[in-house]
């Protein structure tokens, strides 16, 4: 028990009229990642229970981590393959030195994709919780609130969802402007009405939509364009993508994507620990599931004629391509944007089901429509609640 | 059918008055902090921009435009220097009227939404409504409708607005920015959202 001592020898130094007063929410942070709060409900109604907000955003982040390192293995795999189709020795640039210094570009080999695609995630991810760390302390300095887990999960939910090949500096603004104006501006974890990690995604999409669509910045090999399955439907149609992917490759995850999109299967690993937990909602879940279902049904049967290839594009194959797994496990279920009523969140989830696949199939400007779906639908979600609780007010007054 | 459906997404989602086009910010604003209110702005705002387009419209294409006169056997007469005052002439006597019908059968409603009402007038959205039927050559089916569907675009956008700023009653807004800059804020937010639908084409 001595780090508990050394905790506690430290506490009176950032407590009222100490030392280090204004650290006191760093302090906090370290010692609850070790220790539970040593705060408890005092008032007379309360719920004990065994989970917290740090324990479930730990929980969240932990469900990341299949999707995580398939991911990285996938930019190695996808970088490898591209490299040996190419007849090219290595990458250019500082990564492709590093590679080059500790290991070979095999694409056979699990071990030589594995540390490609770390040497690209990982200095992505490092910026991201470093740049984003820096945002949340010092909001938490000068505003006296905790440093909060929340941001492990909008952390590297930001990293997944963004392209392999992203500059850094990219990756940095992305998240400041997620955490800030996504989350912190309106008082921090908890308070927000969108999901920071989307708002900070979708600002870089539109900022800087050439280093965040488009074929080319799916694969880390300089020059190659690898197009992901959903443009590749969305220019050439379904019988051309099984050209390059069967729906198996797409459900394990071997497919162009952001880093950690591709895996339905490894998110759905992931996901269903979520469910099971119940952190994430299986009404959401399964919400968005048959809004897709129903959505993708009625533009197969309206556009059999359409020129748009998109509109045949059946609802098995939006499962498994683009943010869809993604979107659906870990964003869409984010309990502070999503609806908080229980049938709220049905219609929520419907709504989701329903603008993805819009966007993906009308809206020739955005291949991709996960992200935006989910926050429209967070725009919604108050809305949602607002009429769900009416009506209950209206049936209650009516039963007398 | 298909063509008119197609105009009424657009102008609803496509071209949000509030959220792509920011018209009639002001009332907007001002108005979104309870739901109820909002409501009944945002309907008070259908009905004005679903009687003045069209009745805008009509008098465009009968009496203003060069020929318009043709019908009554006046040629040669071109009278568009008078478009802006007759629109304007038009959306307060409309507004007006509303005003005495909500006294009258809304009281509660119609204290709610106080000097808005009026200001309804001289809500930008309203005018840019006439003004885009102007420019797009909007027949007088299309005028119907597209003054139907941008009412009820902005009346979804304040809904949206208000629900938000009502979930936001929680929120632990630095100092500086409580009032009107959050909402600033969260009105270019949901603006963010509302661009997945930018790019599309009916």
């Amino acid at each position: 028990m001595s780090l508990r001592r050394l905790l506690d020898n430290l506490e009176p130094h950032f407590h009222k009229g100490g030392r280090y007063e204004k650290w006191y929410s760093l302090y906090e942070a370290v010692d609850t990642i070790f220790y539970k709060p040593a705060d408890v409900t005092k008032t007379t109604s309360h719920v004990r229970d065994g989970v917290d907000l740090k324990r479930i955003m730990i929980t969240v982040w932990l469900c990341t981590f299949p999707a995580m390192f398939f991911g990285m293995y996938n930019v190695g795999y996808q970088a490898n393959t591209i490299l040996a189709e190419l007849g090219q020795a290595g990458l250019e640039g500082w990564r492709g030195a590093l590679v080059a210094a500790l290991t070979s570009h095999n694409p056979a080999s699990i071990w030589d994709n594995f540390l490609l695609g770390a040497a690209y995630f990982v200095p992505i991810y490092a910026t991201v919780f470093i740049v984003g760390g820096f945002w949340e302390v010092l909001f938490a300095i000068k505003r006296g609130h905790e440093v909060n887990e929340g941001f492990f999960v909008t952390s590297v939910l930001f990293s997944l969802a963004c392209p392999p090949d992203l500059p850094l500096w990219q990756a940095a603004l992305g998240i400041s402007f997620g955490v800030v104006i996504g989350k912190e501006v309106f008082g921090g974890t908890g308070k927000n009405f969108l999901n920071p990690a989307l708002v900070g995604r979708a600002f870089l999409f539109f900022a800087y939509p050439a280093d965040m669509s488009g074929d080319a910045v799916w694969t880390v090999v300089d020059g190659y364009s690898g197009a992901t399955p959903l443009s590749i439907v969305a220019q050439e149609g379904m019988t051309a993508l099984s050209g390059h992917v069967t729906w198996m490759d797409a459900f394990l995850g071997f497919e162009q994507g952001s880093i950690g999109e591709t895996s339905a299967l490894a998110l759905a690993i992931g996901g269903v620990i979520l469910l099971i937990t119940g952190i994430a909602s299986t009404r959401i879940v399964l919400g968005v599931i048959i809004g897709t279902i129903i959505t993708t049904l009625v533009y197969n049967w309206a556009g059999s004629d359409s020129s748009n290839p998109m509109f045949a594009v059946p609802f098995w194959w939006h499962f498994v391509m683009g943010g869809y797994a993604l979107g659906l496990f870990f964003m869409a279920t984010d309990p502070v944007s999503a609806s908080m009523t229980n049938t709220g969140k049905w219609w929520f989830g419907a709504l989701i089901g329903f603008m993805v696949v819009t966007i993906r199939v009308v809206n020739p400007a955005f291949p991709e429509g996960m992200m935006l779906a989910i926050l429209f639908a967070n725009m919604f979600a108050p809305t949602i609640d607002y009429f769900v609780v009416q009506s209950n007010i209206k049936r209650r007054l009516a039963r007398g | 059918m298909e063509h008119f459906l197609s105009l009424f997404v657009r102008t609803v989602f496509i071209e949000n008055m509030a959220l792509a086009f920011f018209l009639g910010m002001c009332s907007f604003l001002a108005l979104s902090k309870k739901i109820n209110a909002a409501i009944g702005l945002g309907i008070a705002v259908i009905v004005v921009q679903a009687v003045t387009v069209p009745a805008n419209n009509l008098i465009l294409n009968y009496l203003l435009k060069e020929d318009a006169l043709a019908w009554a056997g006046v040629s040669g007469v071109d009278l568009t220097f008078l478009t802006f005052i007759s629109f304007i002439g038009v959306i307060a006597a409309i507004v007006q009227i509303m005003e005495m019908v909500m006294d009258k059968y809304l009281p509660a409603l119609y204290n709610a939404l106080g000097v808005f009402l009026p200001l309804i007038t001289v809500n930008c959205v309203i005018m840019g409504g006439s003004l885009f039927m102007v420019e797009r050559d909007y027949t007088f089916g299309e005028s119907i409708v597209y003054g139907v569907g941008s009412g009820a675009g902005w009346a979804l956008a304040i809904l949206l607005l208000a629900s938000v700023r009502e979930k936001l009653k929680y929120s632990d807004v630095p100092e500086g920015l409580r009032g009107l800059g959050i909402t600033f804020i969260t009105v270019g937010l949901m603006s963010l959202g509302f661009m997945s639908f930018g790019g599309i084409s009916l």
